[in-house]
């Protein structure tokens, strides 16, 4: 370890703690943050840092360490769920980029060959900013996140055949050169990956966690993922391939959690290190001597990408409002491109020039997609709720009771007034949701509650009850308002996310249903009980606690702006509480002594 | 008389964690054959009673006790609550309601008083049985035999020793019962002999 690594990891680190921290705060995302340093430690910015690909080529192991906690997270079962947006929809994405660039390179006056190496290449798009993207916004679970995906995980596949078209593709190659060996390697190193890892790795596992030496475990989670990454590597798959399908193995083993909490800080930090690497191969020289070439072509791509991802998007299923912020996720090509571009100059397909101005695009689509997805949050997002591209259902027939939110929340609400015969028009503003709950046979409106014309249109003259468990706690205020001075014979009840949520309802006046509260107190009485509490004493300390708690709630809400106060309450309420429960312990216990046995 | 008389004791003690005699008394009879103990607060600790399950169990035994201590010279209220909402018109009384009729009627009480309290111009004014007269005209009411009362007095105030001698009586009259020896039926009623 020589003093230039040291100096290297300084510039590094600094690098990032001063910039991300700054973009994060922005709202532009950390991913971008990361490029940016890169950018002003490379070689065309204070030049800190010189020997960029090594650098790149290192941090990729960041990208292969994501990949195997996202294969942690999903076991063959769900994989196997995945198979037609994966192979349709990925399969589809990447053959129609490879057909439009080869059409708009023959337009341009370019070789069919540079057709197909470019579409390869753009057809890509960046796992590692993606998948980064889609943890940092949380949008992992959503249509649009899990389309996303799929299509990564097809595009990753789709690395081995695409490099074997790529080597045909070399002057002088016939079709003996297909490379069957390199084919086999590749299929076997798979085979044996996810045999070894339901056979042996489990013991070894075991054996490693039983010497509770965490280091040692810790190491050896990382000498996995290594191992595999280099394993695959070396019969030319791509490594965060291999890795993934280490973690899919791995998945429903014992071990997930602590190897998802020994991997993942290095997944961040080298992950961050990626794009810093990234940021710093950025060739400012190619830019500033062609900006419009470099800038167009870039641009070019991310449109044409966006275009044609769009509408495969909705012939595959997914919802316009879905496919809008999937194209955008998808819209840069991605690290697997460099590698493309890479090969295509190593085995002279391409000319020298013709790689750099290609790679030089590909990071530049990159630095895009942060952008556009601050763009797409700050202005697409937005006008996407409020101008609803689904107008409100029209609403056929009115109930005594309206429903507005038909999640978990209002979906046991209606059963319960269902059972009873009571009949409840429902509302939700989620069209997924509202084709979900249709198919189970219920009739649910799309719609903004909200908004006045809609709760007319609902029947909220005629009803006597509206119910409001919307998850925004926002937009359910604001209907609490509307109700009330538009509807004053309508009862409102609703449902509080929180205590805040319920202090708030508690200054409207309108009674509110605190979400986890009754579950909560249902599991304390049980535990109670299991302590050895008997069932009826226990379920009297239950109603206790609830019946205090509400009251308490009413009193603290008064008090809820001065946070001294509130402090002070609440210890207050603590103790009342605990004298309370005493009391009731002590009327038990008196009736035992001196009362009945 | 048949044999094998299938026991169906309803418990009833709202704080069963405090009792000793009470607790006691069950314990002893808890793998006594035939017996079924089914604790009323634990299974209904909010006193919502479960109806037909109710009544499923009662057609499923020969003999009902009601086991309880007394509270208020009267069962505690889970007791009341589950004859008001088990005894249905139709099934257990009124036209059709003879699923009890022959069945056995046995309460197991226990007092926290001295026996001298409950006799006439005692503290109790009354004695056990005719405290427990709404309970006798109940089962009367709904055709059953009603046996004689098991009453444990000094519940509070019973030796540990004490106290196992009456559980194993408890235990033996139970025995016996599900044998078929049956003591002999048993009323309060002023004028019937």
């Amino acid at each position: 370890m020589d003093e230039s690594f040291l100096s290297q990891m300084l510039v590094y680190l600094a690098a990032a703690v001063i910039v991300v921290p700054v973009f994060k705060r922005l709202g532009l995302g950390s991913v971008l943050g990361f490029l940016v340093a890169g950018v002003v430690i490379g070689p065309w910015g204070l030049k800190l840092i010189s020997d960029v690909g090594a650098i790149l080529h290192f941090a990729e192991i960041g990208v292969a360490l994501l990949l195997f906690l996202v294969g942690l997270e999903l076991d063959p079962r769900r994989l196997w769920s995945m198979r037609k947006p994966v192979f349709g929809l990925g399969g589809a994405q990447i053959a129609v980029t490879i057909l439009a660039a080869v059409g708009i390179a023959h337009w341009l006056g370019q070789s069919i060959t540079v057709g197909i190496v470019a579409g390869m290449g753009f057809a890509m798009s960046s796992t590692a900013i993606v998948l980064a993207t889609l943890a940092e916004k949380n949008l992992m679970p959503a249509p649009a996140g899990q389309a996303s995906f799929a299509v990564l995980l097809a595009q990753d596949l789709a690395v081995i055949p695409l490099l074997m078209v790529l080597a045909l593709l070399a002057p002088g190659a016939t079709g003996a050169d297909f490379d069957f060996l390199a084919a086999g390697k590749a299929i076997g190193v798979i085979a044996g990956v996810i045999f070894v890892g339901h056979t042996l790795l489990r013991p070894v596992l075991r054996y490693m966690a039983n010497t509770r030496l965490r280091e040692i475990f810790i190491a050896f989670s990382l000498l996995l993922v290594l191992g595999t990454a280099t394993l695959v590597h070396w019969v030319g798959l791509s490594m965060a391939l291999g890795t993934f399908l280490a973690g899919v193995v791995l998945a429903d083993s014992e071990y997930r959690h602590e190897l998802e909490l020994d991997i993942e800080p290095f997944k961040g930090l080298l992950l961050g290190l990626f794009f810093i690497a990234v940021g710093m191969s950025v060739d400012i020289g190619l830019f500033a001597s062609a900006p419009h070439i470099v800038v167009g072509l870039a641009l070019g791509v991310v449109a044409l990408k966006i275009v044609l991802l769009l509408p495969l998007a909705r012939l595959f299923g997914v919802s316009a409002r879905d496919a809008i912020l999937f194209a955008l996720l998808l819209s840069q090509a991605g690290e697997f491109a460099f590698v493309v571009f890479g090969a295509a100059g190593t085995q002279n397909i391409l000319p020298r020039e013709t790689v750099d101005l290609l790679t030089a695009v590909v990071t530049a689509s990159m630095l895009t997609t942060p952008l556009i997805l601050f763009a797409y949050e700050r202005l697409i997002a937005p006008w996407l709720a409020r101008g609803p591209e689904r107008a409100a259902d029209r609403i056929e027939e009115h109930h005594p009771v309206i429903v507005a939110g038909f999640g978990r929340f209002g979906q046991i609400v209606t059963r319960l007034l269902q059972g009873r015969g009571v009949a409840a028009t429902i509302i939700d503003h989620d069209p997924n949701q509202i084709e979900l709950v249709r198919r189970f046979g219920w009739k649910a409106y799309y719609g903004d509650i909200s908004r006045l014309d809609l709760l007319e249109k609902a029947g909220a003259a005629e009803a006597k009850l509206l119910i409001i468990a919307v998850d925004d706690p926002d937009a359910a205020r604001a209907t609490v308002k509307l109700a009330r001075s538009r509807f004053p014979n309508l009862a409102v009840l609703a449902r509080a996310r929180d205590r805040t949520d319920a202090f708030e309802y508690a200054e409207l006046g309108v009674p509110a249903i605190r979400e986890t509260f009754g579950s909560a107190v249902e599991a304390g009485e049980r535990a109670l009980h299991i302590l050895g509490v008997g069932a009826h004493a226990a379920r009297r300390f239950a109603m206790w606690f609830r019946r205090h708690d509400e009251e308490e709630l009413v009193l603290l809400a008064a008090h809820r702006h001065d946070q001294k106060k509130l402090i002070e309450r609440t210890q207050k309420a603590r103790d009342d509480l605990e004298q309370l429960l005493r009391d009731e312990e002590g009327r038990v216990r008196r009736g035992g002594e001196g009362g009945w046995d | 008389m048949t044999a094998d008389l299938r026991i169906l004791v309803l418990y009833a003690h709202p704080n069963p964690d405090v009792s000793r005699t009470n607790r006691a008394l069950r314990g002893a009879i808890e793998d006594a054959p035939g017996v079924t103990v089914h604790d009323l607060y634990e299974c209904y600790p909010d006193l919502f009673i479960d109806v037909r399950r109710e009544q499923r169990m009662l057609l499923e035994h020969d003999v009902l006790v009601f086991q309880h201590p007394m509270q208020w010279y009267s069962a505690p209220s889970i007791v009341k609550e589950w004859e008001d909402s088990v005894l249905e018109n139709g099934w257990a009384y009124g036209e059709g309601g003879d699923k009890l009729r022959g069945k056995y009627f046995l309460q197991a009480v226990s007092t926290g008083g001295h026996p001298e309290s409950y006799v006439h111009g005692g503290k109790a004014h009354f004695t056990v049985p005719e405290l427990l007269r709404p309970f006798e005209q109940m089962a009367h009411y709904c055709g059953m035999v009603v046996l004689p009362p098991f009453v444990t007095n000094d519940a509070r105030d019973l030796d540990d020793h004490a106290i196992a001698a009456q559980a194993g009586r408890y235990r033996a009259l139970l025995d016996a019962i599900h044998r078929g020896e049956l003591p002999a039926p048993f009323h309060t009623i002023p004028g019937k002999d």
